[in-house]
């Protein structure tokens, strides 16, 4: 690596601390953002000649930090005095820097960043985009790219996110173990939605949007070094390497889906699903389940087999039988059944899911499956209706394509059987 | 004489560099792992996983274990074993027998991601 990614690469993993730091001090998104964008100037400059700093989040700190005070000083002999408000605390200027940098500050720092961008009121999609160009710090137009919108469209959508939070109540003071616990859980499920926007991705945006599906495992190593002893967040990192680790195998050459059951496993990354297992090991040991947990548990039984045929699906069934307790959805019963129809068969499959269609009745997956379970039980006329309802409501063309080639396998084997 | 090499750099950098990046400078290294293996010079090398993945055998009486990385500074870095366990839980048990029959300090158990055994050649010791 030459030296400008190595500075790239290291602004960006120090960017959360910096930022977080910096609207702690500053109070407002804005000012913080482009303080760390002029303490990044000046790395570019002074680090390739000088070798980065020991610790690169505290150096962009303070001269982030000196830099935006010297433009609120500048403005300040032209205009009048900022509101106290906007600088929390000026006076404190000269004190040592080992002062300054307080290091207990950095966890609800980088928390503190991470969940201004959850606010309730911003819908997934806000939220995504806000995390990615805040905390990751991608540029609008590689998110732009990456939800296959123009850019002028994505600066819009942040602009508007942004404007809501600049108007909701943005909670500075030191967070008490409740609302901490609270803001990681809102966080964590940030994460894991920004790592499901990359991973639904149909083959077209494959390479755009696995980046996303990476950062948000970024974003969860964070999250885990910040907080070491707590399982759901081990849980999250593990369920999202072992997804991920799948991902060269879930594409053909020709863009479609590729089932798990019919997955190349010798595509799938050991690394990813080594580091998986080991978070999951660590997780166990706390004794206390949570839904991230068992997910990542029911990820490692499909990434232990090495053939399909080697699926522990009634371990499967009784994971998804423990998450029905802890997360009560439709949509996890749906997937429970997919275990049933292979521990125990199509019949009591379907029965799971037949209450479920009020539910589930604009859902995709839920026809896929009705239909897998009907074709399995030899009703084909009924799964040729739920597969035709499936291709209405695909996300993707990859799958819709994937339902159609059942419908064509289904009308190929009805034809075979009238020539018989 | 044979010495280990300590592989040290910030993981967060090495980590988050995409695959590409990954395998050209694994393909860089193999260049020069091949020729020091031609030569009979290579041991055993291997690769950790992330310090989010370790868990560290503090070996007081008894052994407390806490989660992440050894962070202590007051302690150095003496010596290591790859031992092949089924679990992170005998890891652990390997760790604690090992803890008794040599108490103070710390065990960090982390797993590999990747291990090559390398070949020296036969009677090559230390000294």
């Amino acid at each position: 690596m030459n030296d400008i990614a190595w500075i790239d690469a290291a602004l960006t993993s120090a960017r959360p601390q910096a930022i977080g730091a910096l609207l702690r001090y500053f109070r407002d998104l804005d000012t913080a953002e482009e303080a760390y964008q002029e303490a990044c100037l000046r790395a570019l400059k002074t680090w390739p000649e000088k070798g980065p700093p020991r610790d690169a989040a505290s150096w962009l700190i303070m001269v982030g930090r000196n830099a935006a005070l010297d433009g609120v000083r500048r403005r300040s002999k032209q205009a009048e005095l900022p509101p106290e408000d906007m600088i929390s605390d000026v006076d404190d200027v000269e004190t040592p820097m080992a002062e300054r940098l307080d290091g207990a500050h950095y966890r609800d720092d980088i928390l503190r960043l991470m969940f201004i961008c959850c606010h309730p009121e911003l819908p997934a999609t806000q939220q995504i985009a806000l995390a990615l160009r805040i905390v990751s710090g991608l540029s609008v137009k590689q998110i732009a790219r990456a939800f296959l919108v123009g850019e002028a469209a994505m600066e819009q959508r942040i602009t508007r996110a942004k404007a809501r939070i600049a108007k909701a109540e943005v909670p500075f003071e030191t967070p008490g173990p409740v609302e901490r616990a609270e803001r990681l859980a809102a966080v964590m499920e940030m994460v894991y939605l920004v790592f499901n926007e990359g991973y639904s991705a149909g083959s077209d945006a494959a390479d755009v949007r696995a980046r996303l599906s990476e950062e948000a495992i970024r974003l969860a190593r964070l999250l885990q070094r910040l907080y070491q002893t707590e399982p759901e967040i081990m849980g999250l990192t593990a369920l999202m390497l072992l997804q991920h680790a799948r991902s060269p195998a879930r594409f053909d050459a020709d863009g479609a889906i590729v089932l798990l059951e019919d997955q190349d496993r010798s595509l799938w990354n050991r690394d990813l699903i080594a580091e998986g297992l080991a978070l999951i090991d660590k997780a166990m040991r706390h004794r206390r389940a949570g839904p991230y947990q068992v997910q990542a548990a029911i990820a490692a039984l499909h990434d232990r087999a090495a053939r399909p045929q080697d699926t522990d699906w009634a371990g499967i069934d009784q994971l998804y039988a423990a998450l029905e307790v802890m997360k009560p959805s439709p949509v996890v019963t749906l997937n429970r059944a997919v275990a049933v129809s292979k521990a125990r068969g199509p019949a009591e499959a379907l029965a799971m899911i037949e209450p479920l269609e009020p539910a589930l009745a604009g859902y995709f997956y839920f026809f896929g499956a009705r239909g897998a379970f009907l074709l399995q039980l030899g009703r084909e006329v009924e799964a040729k209706q739920a597969f035709d309802r499936a291709v209405s409501l695909a996300n993707t063309a990859a799958e819709a394509a994937h339902i159609r080639q059942q419908i064509d396998r289904l009308t190929a084997g009805a034809a075979a059987g009238a020539v018989r | 004489m044979l010495y280990a090499l300590l592989c040290y750099n910030s993981e967060e950098v090495v980590f988050s560099w995409s695959k590409a990046e990954d395998d050209e400078v694994m393909a860089k290294l193999g260049a020069v792992h091949s020729k020091l293996a031609e030569k009979g010079k290579l041991g055993p090398s291997l690769r950790l996983l992330p310090t989010t993945a370790a868990t560290t055998l503090r070996k007081s009486d008894p052994p407390m274990v806490i989660d992440g990385p050894f962070a202590e500074t007051k302690e150095q870095l003496l010596g290591f074993y790859v031992v092949d366990c089924e679990d992170l839980e005998e890891a652990l048990e390997i760790a604690g027998d090992l803890g008794r029959a040599n108490p103070g300090g710390a065990y960090e158990i982390r797993p590999l991601r990747l291990f090559v055994p390398g070949t020296l050649p036969e009677g090559v010791g230390v000294g």
